[in-house]
């Protein structure tokens, strides 16, 4: 997000009127994000862009138990160069110096990542407060996002408290967020909503609107650890959540889909879903990402299908 | 080229083109011409003319300009194939349905993509609406077919159907055309629109390939004098249009008194309904998918809409900038919106009214892009500040023209969404279940999609109130279009006595031998009082030998004008009144019937001279009919229909309005009462006008009615010449329906003058065995007495 011209999102006081009136048809935004796919396609050279694109809104992410140095530092090298060089020069995209978009640990790595990475301008982004299910001690989340910007992140990925959104309970959730924040500092903050567990369509951009008057950067769908994780539905719902937020305030903030995205196909519907309800601003790196592991190798075979016509085998492009 | 780094930083979406190759192979295959497809063959191509891509207004193919002699052999070849259709068990036509649906779906893309260079309709539409729906009709009639015996049982197929279908959507009409006829046993002679013939022509060949029996589809291409010539023909025995009202009433008056089946589904204004409360973001799309779906011609599109005052401001700029993001251009680009006009005549009729829409004060809006030159094009296009007086608020556009309009109170939504000659569709949008709920059953309309729009299905019936039409396509009630009942016996009469209805002129009246009562001069039933009748005449009623028995008032124009106004005013609480009440009044004029049964039977022996055993069988028939439809009242359920969607459909069966009745002849009393107690037991009012030789059985209920809590104008009897006031009250515009039996030239004059505003008729020339309860009692009678409406409801938080 350093390259960002934007001004960040200051949040605001709390309107509960305007909270409560937030409502959502589940049908309409179902078959609104089912049609998205089928009333837009890109082929040929426009795909290849849109794919190289993807990249560079990718959050590399590893969020296991079993995380090392080693696999971390292979995830930011692989962060640097995503793409086979022979590839980059087919597509004749070497002056774009395409790299992802972050990489995204746990605290534990952060330190690891930021000196995997120096020099290259790729951000480090931590998952905090408790991460993924946002029940440690208030103080302790509060102090884990100090911790993690200390250890050089960038851009802090919050988990919220459920709790306040099956409750109703908004000015909790509001000033929860709204202390994540003021502890960020310079840092950013992506709020993760866990829509797959605030049970709701309604709820989900009720949460929306508050972590976004509470100031957050970014708002994101889940922790991939849910059992529904991003979906276009929820996406539909958030990003125009965004969309009013911006016409109320004038501030843009950014989303992020994480969790099941795995193909390039899936990638290319997020991307269309961003251009047709917010605009191609959205299809930049700081205002939107994708949370993935898994989806750069399928994104790669493709570019490499699109480059030679022959479909493309895994184990040929550098794992991350 | 564009390069793959100079779209990465612009992040535009490049063409996406479907391939052509397919269905031009297919074109070239015929040499680009075609024949009539007749008894399984092709014809030799005759006179021809060219068919267009609008997109690019390039030529496709010619097709032939169909003759009369193209249809006489069209139909010939239907009704032989029908002798041996019709005598298929439900499984073997099932089989033939089954396979039709199969070879759908495995020429899929070579529909799509035909369908969408003739009509210029999206790839996207063809591809994800169009074509599986067609697949989904067949199928669902495959289980129709399948059925027929056991949920059909009594009926059988009508025979040889002439269809004539419209181009906004050629392959899917079609199939709501074929699919249902072919399930229950007709044979079909079929004409495209002559703007897009092609798929149609597609269809038939592959279904012959299907191995569908010569004769059973027969395909006939041309403009509307070919269509005229079908609708003409004598040996056709059903007609089913889609198309303009005005057409419809074209077909009305050249079938009337034809004794030819008819369904019609016709045009729409249809109102697009906004509360408050509802999700502004969900509107938007729905507005989408309402009026920029297939260019905006179809006929049920939400071209009306009506916006809470409160959000218009804030819906309009939300449109405004969706419309910014639409995208307009070559149909088979897998990644446009909105596609092609049909035809530069549909491209100059929405330029013209858009214009006349401007110069009469409406601000107009379109998107800052513009639509390519070449090719019908239009782009989306919304008008605010519309008023109900404005050109373009009342007439069907049929292009992506949208009108907006303020409402302040749910009352006054209805009544804006009600005030247009047309009932086809409405969408209510609202997520308080209490309000849409509440307001779907006020439109007039035959189908309600709640927070949703455009929503198709085979299981649920599909068609309009008012001048949008009458008759339902899918589901078991359009299957009842292509059914008729087997009365073995219809056509004669029995169980009634009767005598020919003979105008008597006072001075050849004998007198009558000797004063027994005290005299009993009947007035008019109207509005729930005996009202003098405006002429100041009387007419006299003789017995079969002539002699005079009494004097019934000879009731004018001007009563029935009184009596149409009485049955409105006792329409609105009857018609929301609970099935329960309306049984027990029904039982309780049974019983004061029953009560004075003696009396009315010495009255129909009287009247026509029967012997007093069949005039106690006819009182008797008579109160048991009463106590059939008072059971009925509250049973005549609608259904839920299995529609594929998370939601329900729900089905309906509302009452027509006021209806007309012109009661047989014979059987005085039960006539009247079997005519008469389906249609109040449904919630109708009726204006009735009673055997016309025989009436002082339907004047003496005047005092049964009177003491058995009917409200007011619930029945309105009104005496005197039948087919004057028959006539009359086919031309009403304010009668919304009319069932008449009687001579032929009445069926014929009834149907005619009913074309006006497209009121159901119910016409008999051939009398019923009224005291035969298969015959003259029953759903039919209920069925013709409703409308069916289906409520779409997608649920789920």
């Amino acid at each position: 997000m350093s390259a960002s011209d934007l001004p960040r999102n200051p949040g605001g006081p709390l309107d509960l009127d305007v909270v409560r009136a937030i409502r959502v048809n589940k049908s309409a935004a179902e078959r609104r994000s089912a049609t998205i796919p089928t009333r837009r396609t890109v082929k040929k050279q426009w795909q290849a862009a849109w794919l190289l694109k993807a990249i560079t809104l990718m959050d590399l992410t590893t969020l296991s138990g079993d995380d090392t140095a080693s696999n971390v530092k292979r995830l930011c090298a692989k962060a640097r160069r995503p793409l086979r060089d022979d590839l980059v020069d087919a597509l004749g995209v070497a002056d774009l110096h395409v790299t992802v978009g972050a990489v995204c640990v746990y605290h534990q790595w952060v330190a690891t990542a930021v000196e995997a990475l120096e020099g290259s301008g790729i951000p480090v982004a931590a998952v905090s407060t408790g991460f993924p299910a946002g029940l440690s001690p208030f103080k302790q989340r509060v102090e884990e996002i100090h911790e993690s910007v200390k250890a050089g992140a960038k851009e802090i990925d919050i988990v919220i408290t459920r709790r306040h959104v099956l409750t109703g309970d908004w000015q909790a959730l509001y000033d929860e967020v709204k202390a994540f924040r003021e502890a960020c500092g310079d840092a950013h903050l992506k709020a993760i909503l866990a829509t797959g567990e605030l049970a709701t369509l309604t709820n989900v951009a009720r949460a929306s609107w508050v972590a976004m008057q509470a100031g957050a950067d970014f708002i994101k769908t889940s922790t991939g650890k849910e059992g529904t994780n991003a979906t276009l539905p929820f996406s539909l719902v958030m990003t125009r959540q965004i969309r009013e937020y911006e016409r109320a305030t004038g501030y843009k903030v950014g989303y992020k889909p994480a969790g099941g995205i795995r193909t390039a196909k899936q990638a290319l519907e997020y991307l269309m879903l961003m251009k047709e309800e917010l605009g191609n601003r959205w299809l930049q790196p700081d205002l939107f990402r994708f949370g993935a592991s898994s989806l750069l190798t399928d994104i790669e075979r493709q570019l490499e299908h699109h480059v030679t016509g022959r479909y493309a085998a895994a184990h040929r492009h550098p794992m991350p | 080229m564009t390069s793959v780094a100079e779209i990465f930083k612009t992040m535009e979406y490049g063409p996406a083109p479907e391939s052509d190759a397919e269905a031009r192979a297919w074109l070239a295959k015929h040499g680009g011409k075609f024949g009539q497809f007749i008894n399984g063959a092709w014809t030799k191509p005759g006179s021809t003319f060219e068919v267009f891509d609008p997109s690019t207004t390039d030529v496709l193919a010619k097709v032939t300009q169909g003759t009369s002699k193209d249809v006489d052999a069209a139909v010939a070849a239907a009704r032989k194939a029908q002798r041996s259709w019709g005598k298929l068990s439900g499984h073997q036509r099932a089989k033939h349905l089954y396979a039709l649906a199969r070879m759908v779906q495995k020429h899929a893309r070579l529909f799509a993509v035909v369908e969408s260079m003739d009509n210029g309709k999206s790839i996207r539409e063809t591809r994800d609406l169009d074509i599986p729906l067609v697949a989904r009709h067949f199928y669902h009639h495959a289980g129709w077919a399948q059925l027929f015996e056991q949920e059909f049982a009594g009926y059988g197929p009508v025979g040889v159907v002439g269809q004539i279908i419209p181009w906004n959507f050629p392959l899917l009409m079609l199939a709501w055309k074929v699919a249902p006829a072919l399930a229950a046993g007709n044979t079909v002679v079929l004409k495209p629109a002559e703007f897009t013939p092609l798929s149609a022509l597609l269809f038939a060949e592959l279904a012959h390939d299907a191995g569908l029996p010569p004769g059973v589809l027969n395909i006939i291409t041309g403009d509307g004098k070919t269509g005229a010539a079908l609708v003409e023909h004598k040996d056709v025995d059903k007609i089913a249009f889609t198309g303009s009202t005005e057409v419809g009433k074209i077909i009305r008056r050249a079938t009337a008194g034809s004794g030819k089946k008819l369904s019609l589904e016709l045009g729409g204004k249809s109102p697009f309904i906004v509360y408050e409360d509802a999700d502004l973001d969900a509107v938007v799309e729905g507005v989408v998918d309402a009026i920029w779906f297939n260019q905006g011609q179809v006929c049920c599109a939400g071209s009306r809409l009506l916006v809470q005052e409160g959000i218009h401001d804030r819906l309009i700029e939300k449109l405004r900038a969706r419309m910014e993001t639409l995208r307009v251009g070559k149909p088979l680009d897998k990644a446009v919106d909105m596609g092609a006009i049909v035809a530069p005549e549909q491209l100059e009729r929405i330029t013209a009214l858009v214009k006349q829409g401007a110069d009469e004060g409406a601000t107009l809006w379109q998107p800052s892009w513009s639509v390519p030159k070449k090719g019908c094009f239009y782009p989306p296009t919304l008008f605010t500040n519309v008023e109900p007086s404005s050109t373009i608020a009342q007439v069907e556009i049929f292009g992506p023209v949208l009108v907006a309009m303020t409402f302040r109170t749910p009352e006054e939504s209805v009544a804006l969404a009600n005030n247009t000659p047309y009932g086809l569709a409405a969408s209510v949008w609202s997520e308080n279940i209490n309000l849409a709920l509440d307001i779907a059953p006020k439109l007039k309309a035959g189908v309600v999609w709640i927070n949703a729009t455009n929503l198709f299905d085979a299981a649920a019936g599909f068609g309009g109130y008012r001048e949008s039409g009458f008759g339902r396509e899918g589901g078991r009630e359009g299957m009842y279009e292509y059914c008729l009942k087997r009365n073995g016996e219809r056509g004669t009469v029995k169980g009634a006595a009767t005598s020919s209805p003979k105008r008597a002129v006072a001075s050849a009246v004998q007198p009558s031998p000797f004063i027994s009562e005290i005299d009993r001069t009947p007035k008019l039933f109207i509005g729930g009082k005996q009202a003098r009748p405006d002429s100041g005449y009387s007419r006299i009623v003789v017995n079969p030998k002539g002699q005079r028995i009494g004097e019934v008032g000879d009731g004018n124009r001007k009563d029935l004008r009184n009596a149409v106004e009485a049955a409105h005013a006792a329409v609105k609480g009857w018609s929301k009144s609970t099935g329960h009440l309306r049984a027990q009044i029904l039982y309780y004029i049974g019983e004061n019937l029953s009560a004075r049964g003696e009396e009315f039977a010495a009255r129909l022996r009287a009247q026509t001279g029967a012997m007093a055993a069949q005039a106690k069988a006819e009182v008797e028939a008579s109160v048991a009919r009463l106590f059939s439809y008072a059971a009925w009242a509250d049973k005549w359920d609608g259904a839920v229909h299995n529609v594929p969607i998370r939601g329900v459909a729900l089905q309906m069966n509302e009452p027509i309005g006021v209806v007309a009745v012109a009661a047989p002849n014979e059987a005085p009393l039960l006539g009247f009462i079997s005519t008469v107690a389906p249609l109040i037991a449904t919630g109708n009012a009726v204006v009735v006008v009673p055997s016309e030789p025989h009436p002082l059985s339907a004047t003496d209920l005047y005092t049964v009615l009177e003491s058995s809590d009917l409200p007011a104008g619930v029945i309105n009897i009104v005496t005197g010449a039948k087919d004057v006031l028959a006539k009359t009250l086919a031309e009403h515009d304010d009668v919304e329906g009319i069932w008449y039996w009687g001579s032929r030239e009445g069926v014929k004059a009834v149907e005619l003058a009913s074309a006006h505003n497209m009121k159901r008729t119910w016409c008999h020339a051939d009398a019923i065995a009224w005291a035969d309860v298969t015959e003259g009692e029953g759903r039919e009678f209920l069925r013709e007495a409703t409308q069916v409406k289906n409520i779409w409801i997608p649920y789920g938080e």
